[in-house]
C-alpha cells in the first residue's frame, strides 16, 4: 500500500522524465530541422506531369515518361532565377550534369520563361532537360515548397530521396552520389 | 566601458545569487539567524547588480553603441527612441536579461515584503529563488551574453524586425515575463514547504498574493499579446493556438487552478499536496515555455532566433529545476498531513472540479503543442495541430467549467445544498435563456454552437452578478444598506465577481467575433465605395508618406453608415528601409459593438488598389473582459495585502464593521 | 578555418534569404481568386483556413502572403469547381505534402493518444477525485462503527491539533 502510494507521488516525476527524454532527442538528433518537411512521396511513383521546354534553350522539356524511358537514375532539381540559394548549389549541379550515366532534369519553378532562360545562359545549363512550370502546378504535385529542392528518382520512376534547400559539396558527395550509386547497383 | 560595467555587474549578480542560494539554506538547517538574514541582503545586492547590467544595455541601445554585437544586430540609429528602449528585450539576449531582472526583482520583493514570514521559511524561499537565478544568470553569461563586443563595429545597425517596431513590444513581453517569473515565488514557497515538511493555512496565505500578482500580469500580458496579434497582420488574429501562444496559456491555466486551490488550503487546510504540485507545475510550465520559444524545437510565428547549444543548456537547467523539485515532491509529499474533510457538493468540491477541468484543459493544450514532436520521435511523420483540434478538445472541457462557475460561487464550505443554489440562480437561468433566444432571432438562426455559447456566457455573467447581488442583498434590503454591504464586501469577493464577470464578457467577445465576422476584399479605384455589413467604405485614394525609418503608402477610407460619417481610416503599407522588409499596418475604428478594420493591399496597375475590410463584432469585449479580470485581481490583491500585512489589525476592523452593521 | 566560417556565413545568409524572398507584397485572398459561386467560395475559405502555409512559420494559406499560399488557394478552388468534396481537396493536398499541411490532425492509430488524451486525463482526474472522496467517506462512516474510533475521533476533534494519522492510513487501506 505504502509503496503504491509512493508511486503515485512519483508519477509527475516519471512523466516529466519521459517528456524531457523527447526534448533531449529532438535537440540532439543530428540534422533535425523543424523547418524542413520530409516528403511523403518517398518510395512512391513520381507524379504525372508534362512540362514544356524553355523557348530558346537547346534542351527539350520533359514529362513523367522521360523518367523511365532510358533506364537511368534521374535527378530532378527545382530551380528558379529569383532563388538566390539556387546560385549557391549551381556549381555542384554543373558537376552533376557532366555525368552521362544519370539524367539531370531541371524544373524551372514559378519563373518567367525569359528569366529562366537568361539565368541558365548566364550561369550555364547543367540540365539534360528543362521543363518550365510557371504556375507551379507540377511543383505542387511533387510536393515542392521551398526552392531549391532536389529529388532522386530511380529507373522505374519511383521517388527515392528528396533534399530541401541548396546542396553543398558535402551533401552531394556524402548523400546524393552514394544514393545514386546504390540505386545503380540494384 | 559601459558594456564592461554591465558584464561585471552580471558576474557580481551571479556571485550574489550563488551565495544566496547556499548560505541561507545552511542557516535554516542550523537555525543560524545571521546566515538566514544573509538571504535578504544578498537578494537586494543581486537585484542592484542586475538593474545595473540592464541599465548598461539600455544605455548602449539609446546611444546606438554598435560596438556591441547585440545592439548592432537589433538596432539602428534612425529607430525611434521608444523602439530603441523596447528593442532591448526584442531579442534573445536582452529578453533573457529582462527575465533575470524580473526574477531578481521578485526575490528582493519577497525579502522586503516578507518581514513577518517565519525566518526559516523565508531563508529557504530566498535560497530557492536564488538557485533559479544562478541557473539563468549562468545561461545568460555563458551562452547569451548581451555585452559581447565587436572588433570591427559596423557603421550602423541591422535594425529591429519591423514587425516588432510596435508599442506592443514595449508592454507585452515585460508583462508576460512578470507573469511567468512571478510564479517562481509560488514555486520557491512550495519547495521550501516540502523541505520543511509543513503546509498550512498560513503558508497558503503567504503564497496567494504572489500567485495572484503573477496571474494578474500573465493575464494582462496574454491579453495584450492577443490584441497585438489582432491588429498586426499575418499573426493569425487574436488567437491562433500557435505554440508560442500556447506556452503562455499553459501556465495561465495552471496558475488559475493554483489560485483556486490555494483558497482551499487557506480556508479549509485541505488539498495541500495537490496545491504544492500545482505550484511546481505552474512554474515548470513557465520554464518549459521559455525553453520552447528559445530552442527552436517547434516552429512558430513568434519564435526567437535559435541556437541548438542554448537549447541544450536550458534543457539541462530545466531538468535540474523541474526534475529536482518533482523528486523532492515524490520523497516528501507523502508525509504531508491531510487536512479538513468536505462533501463533494461544497465550495471545496466546486474548487476541486474547477481544478480538474483547468488541469485537463492545460493537459489538452500541452498535448496539442508537443504531440507533433512525440509523433516525430516515434517515426509517425509530421503533423500540424491547429485550431480545429482545440475547437474539438479544449472547448468541450471549458464549457462545463464556464457553466459551473457561478454555481460554485454560491456553494458554502464543507457541505452545500445544490437544489437551493440552483433555485437562487433561476432568474439568471431564465435571463440567459432569453438572451439565447434573442441571439437566435437576431442572427437568423445563425451558427447554433455560437448561439448556445452566447447563452452560456450570459448565464455565467448573470449568475456571477446575481451572486454579488445576493451578497449585498440588492433589492431585498434598502439601497443604502446594500451600498453599505457592498462597501464592506472583502476585496477578494469583489475580485472574484469582477474576474468571473470579465471572463464571461471576454467569452462573449470571442464567440461573437469568431461566428459573425464579416470580411470582403475588392479592387477599388479612388472615389469608389465598398459596402460591408451595412457600412460604406469610400476609398479616397493613397498618398506616399515617410516615417523615421520607413517609407509608406497610406490609403484613406471614409467610413459611413446610411450617409452618416463615422470615421476616417488610414491603413498603411510600409517598407522598412534597413531590412527592406514590407509590413502592412491595418487601420481600425473601434466601437463598443465592434471594430471596423481596413487594410490596403497592392495596386493593380490600372489605378485600383486591393482593399480588405473586416467587420469584427464585439471584438473589443475580449480585451475589456480581460481588463476586468486584471482589475478583479488587483482589487483582490489589495485586500490580501492588508490581511497579510496586519492580520490582527484587520480582525479588529472587521469586528468594528460587524458592530456597525 | 576562416574560409570555412566565411562560406558558412554566406550560406546561412542565402538560406535566410529564402524566407525573405517568399515574403512579397501579396496579401491573403486576392480579388482575382474569388470564385463567382458564393457557396463554393465559402467552402474554399473554410478549407484554406485549415491548410497550412508551408513556407510560412505557422499560418493558414487563407491569410498568408506567400506565393505558394496563393497557388494553393487557387488549386483548392479549382478542385472545388471540378466537383471535389472538401475531404477530397484535403486528401489531394495531404497526399502531396503530408498531414503536416492540414491544421486538423488526421484521426488514425498514431493520433489516438492525441485525440483521446484529454478524455484520458479527465478520466484519471475523476478516478483520483473519487478515491479522494471515498477516503474521506470511509473516515466518516468508519467513525460511528467502532466505539473506540469514535472516541479517538472525538478526542482529535476536541484538541484539533493531533492529526488523525494512524486512523487515516488504516482506513485508506480498507478503502483500496
Amino acid at each position: 500500500m505504502s509503496a503504491k502510494r509512493k508511486v503515485i507521488f512519483a508519477l509527475p516525476l516519471l512523466i516529466t522524465v519521459v517528456i524531457f527524454g523527447y526534448f533531449f532527442w529532438a535537440l540532439t538528433k543530428p540534422g533535425r530541422d523543424p523547418k524542413i518537411l520530409p516528403s511523403v512521396l518517398i518510395d512512391k511513383p513520381a507524379p504525372e506531369f508534362d512540362l514544356k521546354a524553355l523557348d530558346g534553350l537547346n534542351v527539350p522539356g520533359f514529362a513523367r515518361s522521360d523518367l523511365i524511358s532510358n533506364g537511368k537514375i534521374s535527378v530532378v532539381n527545382i530551380f528558379a532565377s529569383w532563388c538566390i540559394p539556387c546560385l549557391a548549389e549551381h556549381p555542384d549541379m554543373m558537376k552533376l550534369g557532366q555525368r552521362d550515366d544519370i539524367n539531370l532534369y531541371g524544373i524551372n519553378y514559378r519563373d518567367k520563361p525569359e528569366d529562366g532562360l537568361a539565368w541558365l545562359n548566364k550561369n550555364g545549363n547543367p540540365y539534360h532537360r528543362v521543363g518550365r512550370d510557371p504556375k507551379t502546378r507540377a511543383g505542387i504535385d511533387w510536393g515542392v515548397y521551398g526552392v531549391p529542392e532536389t529529388f532522386i528518382v530511380d529507373a522505374t520512376g519511383t521517388i527515392r530521396y528528396k533534399h530541401v534547400g541548396p546542396l553543398n559539396t558535402g551533401d552531394l558527395e556524402g548523400t546524393i552520389l552514394p544514393i545514386i550509386d546504390s540505386l545503380q547497383t540494384q | 566601458m559601459i558594456a564592461e560595467l554591465g558584464q561585471f555587474a552580471l558576474i557580481m549578480a551571479l556571485l550574489a545569487a550563488i551565495s544566496q542560494s547556499i548560505l541561507p539554506l545552511i542557516g535554516a538547517e542550523r537555525l543560524d539567524s545571521r546566515l538566514m538574514a544573509f538571504g535578504s541582503h544578498a537578494s537586494l545586492v543581486q537585484l542592484l547588480f542586475v538593474i545595473l547590467a540592464f541599465g548598461c544595455l539600455t544605455q548602449a541601445y539609446i546611444v546606438s553603441d554598435f560596438t556591441l554585437l547585440n545592439v548592432a544586430e537589433n538596432s539602428h540609429s534612425t529607430k525611434p527612441l521608444l523602439y530603441k528602449i523596447s528593442g532591448v528585450w526584442g531579442n534573445h539576449e536582452g529578453s533573457m536579461l529582462l527575465w533575470v531582472l524580473i526574477l531578481a526583482l521578485f526575490g528582493a520583493a519577497v525579502a522586503a515584503f516578507g518581514r513577518n514570514l517565519p525566518v526559516t521559511l523565508k531563508a529557504r524561499v530566498l535560497a530557492i529563488q536564488a538557485m533559479i537565478g544562478v541557473g539563468f544568470l549562468t545561461f545568460l553569461i555563458f551562452t547569451s551574453n548581451p555585452f559581447t563586443r565587436l572588433l570591427v563595429p559596423p557603421e550602423n545597425g541591422q535594425d529591429l524586425n519591423p514587425l516588432l517596431q510596435d508599442p506592443g513590444l514595449a508592454f507585452h513581453p515585460p508583462m508576460l515575463y512578470v507573469g511567468y517569473v512571478g510564479f517562481s515565488v509560488a514555486f520557491s514557497f512550495a519547495i521550501a514547504a516540502l523541505i520543511e515538511g509543513k503546509v498550512d493555512a498560513a503558508w497558503a496565505r503567504w503564497v496567494r498574493p504572489w500567485t495572484l500578482t503573477a496571474w494578474i500580469f500573465l493575464t494582462g500580458g496574454i491579453a495584450l499579446g492577443s490584441w497585438w496579434a489582432y491588429y498586426e497582420l499575418g499573426w493569425g488574429g487574436w488567437w491562433f493556438w500557435d505554440p508560442v501562444e500556447n506556452v503562455s496559456f499553459m501556465p495561465w491555466l495552471m496558475g488559475t487552478a493554483l489560485l483556486h486551490s490555494a483558497v482551499v488550503v487557506e480556508k479549509r487546510n485541505s488539498l495541500k499536496v495537490w496545491t504544492i504540485l500545482l505550484a511546481i507545475l505552474t512554474f515548470s510550465l513557465s520554464l518549459i515555455g521559455t525553453f520552447i520559444v528559445r530552442s527552436g524545437l517547434l516552429t512558430s510565428v513568434h519564435a526567437f532566433a535559435v541556437n541548438p547549444e542554448r537549447g541544450i543548456f536550458i534543457l539541462i537547467l530545466l531538468a535540474i529545476a523541474i526534475g529536482g523539485s518533482l523528486t523532492l515532491f515524490a520523497l516528501k509529499a507523502p508525509a504531508l498531513k491531510s487536512g479538513g474533510m468536505f462533501s463533494p457538493i461544497s465550495r471545496e468540491g466546486g474548487l476541486l472540479l474547477n481544478n480538474l477541468l483547468l488541469s485537463t484543459a492545460c493537459a489538452t493544450v500541452f498535448l496539442g503543442t508537443l504531440y507533433p514532436l512525440f509523433m516525430e520521435a516515434l517515426g509517425g511523420g509530421r503533423v500540424s495541430i491547429g485550431p480545429p483540434f482545440y475547437n474539438k478538445t479544449f472547448i468541450p472541457v471549458m464549457v462545463p467549467l464556464f457553466f459551473l462557475v457561478c454555481i460554485g460561487a454560491y456553494l458554502p464550505w464543507k457541505r452545500a445544498d445544490l437544489v437551493g443554489v440552483l433555485k437562487r440562480l433561476k432568474y439568471a437561468g431564465l435571463a440567459a435563456l432569453l438572451a439565447l433566444l434573442i441571439a437566435w432571432y437576431i442572427s437568423d438562426g445563425g451558427p447554433l454552437l455560437a448561439i448556445l455559447g452566447l447563452g452560456m456566457a450570459t448565464w455565467m455573467l448573470l449568475g456571477t452578478l446575481s451572486e454579488w447581488a445576493d451578497r449585498i442583498k440588492l433589492f431585498r434590503a434598502p439601497l443604502a444598506k446594500s451600498w453599505q454591504r457592498a462597501k464592506n464586501l472583502p476585496g477578494s469577493s469583489w475580485g472574484m465577481t469582477l474576474a468571473h464577470g470579465g471572463l464571461a464578457i471576454a467569452i462573449i467577445g470571442m464567440i461573437s467575433t469568431t461566428a459573425w465576422k464579416v470580411e470582403d476584399v475588392a479592387v477599388l479605384k479612388p472615389g469608389e465605395t465598398l459596402s460591408v455589413a451595412g457600412t460604406d467604405y469610400r476609398f479616397d485614394g493613397v498618398k506616399e508618406i515617410t516615417g523615421p525609418n520607413y517609407s509608406a503608402v497610406e490609403g484613406t477610407f471614409n467610413v459611413s453608415q446610411d450617409g452618416v460619417y463615422m470615421a476616417t481610416l488610414k491603413p498603411e503599407k510600409r517598407l522598412y528601409t534597413v531590412k527592406r522588409m514590407p509590413t502592412t499596418e491595418a487601420a481600425i475604428y473601434s466601437t463598443f459593438v465592434g471594430d471596423y478594420y481596413a487594410v490596403i493591399g497592392d495596386p493593380d496597375g490600372k489605378g485600383g488598389w486591393t482593399v480588405r475590410i473586416y467587420r469584427e463584432p464585439l471584438v473589443t469585449w475580449i480585451w475589456f473582459g480581460c481588463t476586468l479580470m486584471v482589475f478583479g485581481g488587483l482589487v483582490s490583491l489589495a485586500d490580501r495585502r492588508l490581511r497579510v500585512g496586519a492580520p490582527a489589525d484587520k480582525r479588529k476592523k472587521k469586528k468594528v464593521r460587524e458592530a456597525e452593521a | 578555418m576562416r574560409g570555412f566560417i566565411l562560406s558558412t556565413t554566406i550560406l546561412f545568409t542565402l538560406i535566410a534569404s529564402i524566407g525573405i524572398a517568399s515574403i512579397s507584397l501579396v496579401q491573403a485572398v486576392e480579388p482575382d481568386e474569388v470564385l463567382d459561386n458564393p457557396i463554393l467560395e465559402a467552402r474554399a475559405r473554410e478549407i484554406s483556413k485549415e491548410v497550412r502555409c508551408l513556407v510560412c512559420q505557422n499560418e493558414p494559406i487563407d491569410s498568408s502572403n506567400a506565393e505558394l499560399a496563393k497557388e494553393l488557394r487557387i488549386v483548392v478552388r479549382e478542385r472545388l469547381v471540378a466537383g471535389d468534396s472538401d475531404d477530397d481537396v484535403k486528401d489531394y493536398l495531404s497526399s502531396r505534402y503530408g498531414d503536416f499541411v492540414l491544421f486538423r490532425p488526421p484521426f488514425k492509430a498514431s493520433t489516438f493518444l492525441l485525440w483521446f488524451g484529454p478524455l484520458l486525463v479527465l478520466a484519471i482526474g475523476i478516478i483520483g477525485i473519487i478515491f479522494f472522496f471515498r477516503g474521506n467517506r470511509t473516515q466518516k462512516i468508519a467513525a460511528p462503527l467502532s466505539a473506540e474510533e469514535q472516541n479517538k475521533l472525538q478526542q482529535l476533534l476536541q484538541d484539533g491539533q493531533e492529526p488523525p494519522q494512524k486512523l487515516n492510513s488504516d482506513n485508506k487501506g480498507e478503502a483500496s
